[in-house]
């Protein structure tokens, strides 16, 4: 029966071609030489694991700093628009925006709401014995009432100025302006002008309108009678609806001077956060630099490992020849052996970079967000990576003659 | 009859001046048992290389299993391999750390069969060399005989026309050596065309062909049946 079995497959079959590996087999051979070494596997993905560790973590730190800097720009929104004097066309000339420049404004389709500020030529002290120079930098101003909602502020402490205490020597002061007065609570008495006023609140801290974390801000009111204010605004705060921002950006300095438009200043202050949060995401070409080099590190070690492999197992691939191996199924082998080693070693700094990210998401109170391009694209470049530096190592394997690799045993 | 390999002329020169083959010619027939035998450095390592396709000659023709060597391609030729030629090292070459079952199914590994068609007939192997019972040892399990009973299973599961058995029993103590060419001769017995390279005349003396090498040529090729001794007159008797 068995002599019949020899005698049948030598006359069948004339046409000689090898047989494809399936993913599978190829997967399993590939991996049959990392299996039987295991440290050697982990010390030489291990460079590659620093490298896309490094790659990752500057990433997600740069682009954690930013999410926090978008989430707070959403908070914030970017319907805010201020109006303040322009440098006027003839020098020395001050220009001034007219009294009811708030009121105007207000009045401009979209616009939800406007308040104003205008700057009081007065200066305050924690009190009467500190001479007028030490200012420390705070500004004195009226706001209007509206202010407060327009910059979407909150008092920390105390209360915002209103109709009652509007008229009256009350001063609200923004956050650093009570820092560097000494007060921390409501209820104080600062030195304004000539007499002290009562501090009846502080603001927490407004990122779109900085200038006014550095003010004592009066009453329009009491600005006028007790402190010589002019009433005219310098700055016109205003917030309007989403879609009517760029409407009301070119009918806001008409509206104030339809004589002079060309003397209204018009801001966006979000603008600024904006620029801030873009610089942020841009991230540090240092550490990135760093991270790339520590892969190339990697890279050469994951080819060392390789050609290493290749002398070692000169016999088995001998043996694989003999057993029917192509030189493209032995190449195919050790290129699959070097994309597993880079790999594993790309796959482990993922998670390692990761990791790091979410660390010092957390201690700096970020959210912890690590880009999926990112990811992405280190594991694609340890793949590149891997096909390189097995490459060379593979074809030497593949070219090793059966006979000359059969002797090395 | 079938030839299973037939070599004519063939001369084997390595790069130095070497000539290792001499004007070689040499007829294996299907289900013959040939010992190779002679001492070392008389070109039997280069006649087996040869004669298993893996090297090339540098004049002559080599016709393996119908197949002219010299027309076929690298990859047509490691076909050829995975198909038609089983290989037997002295160092047996078992992978470290997987079954004697996996180790045997890696002989179908190029042959295109599915990994649970490789599998079943690796089991299969392991009876036809009546290791059935060690089927899940790793080879660090088992003597040294029975990882050459293994390596052979490994030769045969693909039901190749030509086993070439380089010093099969070149690393095994005597006992062990005697069950391995037991084993050859079962083969050869069962119909397999079998060729046993060797420079231990007491292996030899015990197959039904021999043909000795010395210095790269053929200088003895004899057959035990006494008919056979002298081609030429046998068949001009019969």
């Amino acid at each position: 029966m068995a002599r019949h079995r020899f005698a049948r497959r030598a006359s069948a079959r004339r046409k000689l071609s090898p047989a494809r590996l399936s993913p599978r087999d190829v997967l399993h051979v590939g991996s049959g030489g990392l299996r039987s070494r295991p440290l050697r596997v982990v010390l030489s993905a291990l460079g590659i694991a620093i490298g896309i560790a490094t790659m990752i973590s500057v990433v997600g730190v740069s682009a954690s700093s930013q999410e926090q800097l978008m989430r707070r720009l959403d908070r914030l929104g970017t319907d805010m628009l201020v109006a303040s004097p322009g440098e006027s066309m003839f020098a020395g000339e001050d220009v001034k925006l007219p009294k009811n420049a708030a009121g105007k404004v207000g009045r401009i389709d979209g616009v939800e709401e406007a308040g104003a500020t205008g700057t009081v030529d007065t200066t305050v002290r924690r009190n009467d014995k500190l001479p007028e120079e030490e200012s420390g930098g705070i500004t004195v101003q009226a706001a209007s009432q509206e202010l407060l909602k327009v910059v979407r502020g909150k008092t920390a402490s105390g209360r915002w100025l209103n109709g009652a205490n509007g008229r009256y020597p009350a001063v609200v002061l923004g956050d650093v302006a009570a820092q560097r007065l000494g007060v921390g609570q409501a209820g104080a008495q600062v030195w304004l002008g000539d007499r002290y006023f009562t501090v009846v609140g502080i603001l927490a801290p407004l990122p779109l309108a900085p200038e006014l974390e550095r003010s004592a801000l009066v009453g329009w009111d009491a600005a006028e009678r007790l402190l010589d204010f002019d009433g005219h605004p310098t700055s016109v705060y205003e917030r309007s609806t989403d879609d009517s921002v760029s409407d009301v950006r070119g009918l806001l300095a008409p509206t104030i001077d339809p004589e002079n438009p060309q003397d209204v200043k018009v801001t966006d202050p979000s603008a600024k956060l904006q620029a801030k949060a873009a610089s942020e995401g841009a991230f540090n070409s240092l550490l990135l630099g760093l991270g790339g080099i520590a892969l190339l590190v990697g890279g050469v070690g994951v080819a060392n490992t390789m050609i290493i492999s290749v002398l070692e197992r000169r016999y088995e691939i001998g043996l694989r020849r003999s057993l029917g191996a192509a030189c493209g199924q032995i190449r195919i082998q050790f290129v699959t052996e070097s994309l597993l080693l880079s790999g594993l070693g790309g796959a482990v700094g993922v998670v390692l970079g990761a990791a790091a990210t979410g660390v010092f998401a957390h201690v700096d109170g970020l959210p912890w967000v690590v880009p999926l391009w990112s990811v992405a694209g280190g594991f694609g470049a340890t793949l590149v990576i891997g096909t390189l530096a097995g490459l060379y190592p593979a074809v030497r394997a593949a070219r090793l003659s059966p006979t000359l690799a059969l002797h090395a045993a | 009859m079938t030839r299973v390999v037939g070599l004519t002329g063939v001369t084997k020169e390595y790069a130095g001046g070497v000539t290792a083959l001499r004007d070689v010619d040499l007829d294996i027939e299907q289900g013959e048992l040939v010992g190779i035998v002679g001492p070392s450095g008389s070109g039997k390592s280069t006649l087996l290389h040869i004669v298993g396709t893996l090297d090339r000659p540098t004049s002559g023709s080599v016709e393996i299993a119908g197949f002219d060597v010299a027309a076929l391609s690298d990859r047509e030729l490691s076909a050829l391999r995975a198909r038609h030629v089983g290989f037997v090292f002295q160092a047996f070459h078992l992978v470290p750390g997987i079954s004697a079952q996996d180790n045997v199914a890696e002989g179908l590994l190029y042959s295109g069969l599915p990994r649970a068609e490789r599998r079943r007939r690796a089991a299969e192997a392991l009876e036809r060399v009546g290791l059935a019972d060690r089927a899940r040892h790793r080879p660090h399990e088992l003597s040294g005989g029975q990882k050459q009973r293994v390596a052979i299973a490994r030769a045969v599961v693909g039901d190749p026309e030509l086993l070439l058995a380089d010093e099969p029993t070149g690393a095994l103590d005597s006992a062990s050596g005697e069950s391995v060419m037991e084993l050859l001769h079962d083969l050869g017995a069962a119909g397999a065309t079998i060729a046993v390279i060797t420079h231990d005349t007491e292996v030899a003396d015990r197959l039904p062909r021999r043909v000795r090498l010395r210095d790269g040529a053929v200088v003895e090729d004899v057959r035990e049946d006494v008919r056979e001794r002298v081609p030429g007159d046998a068949r001009a008797g019969a």
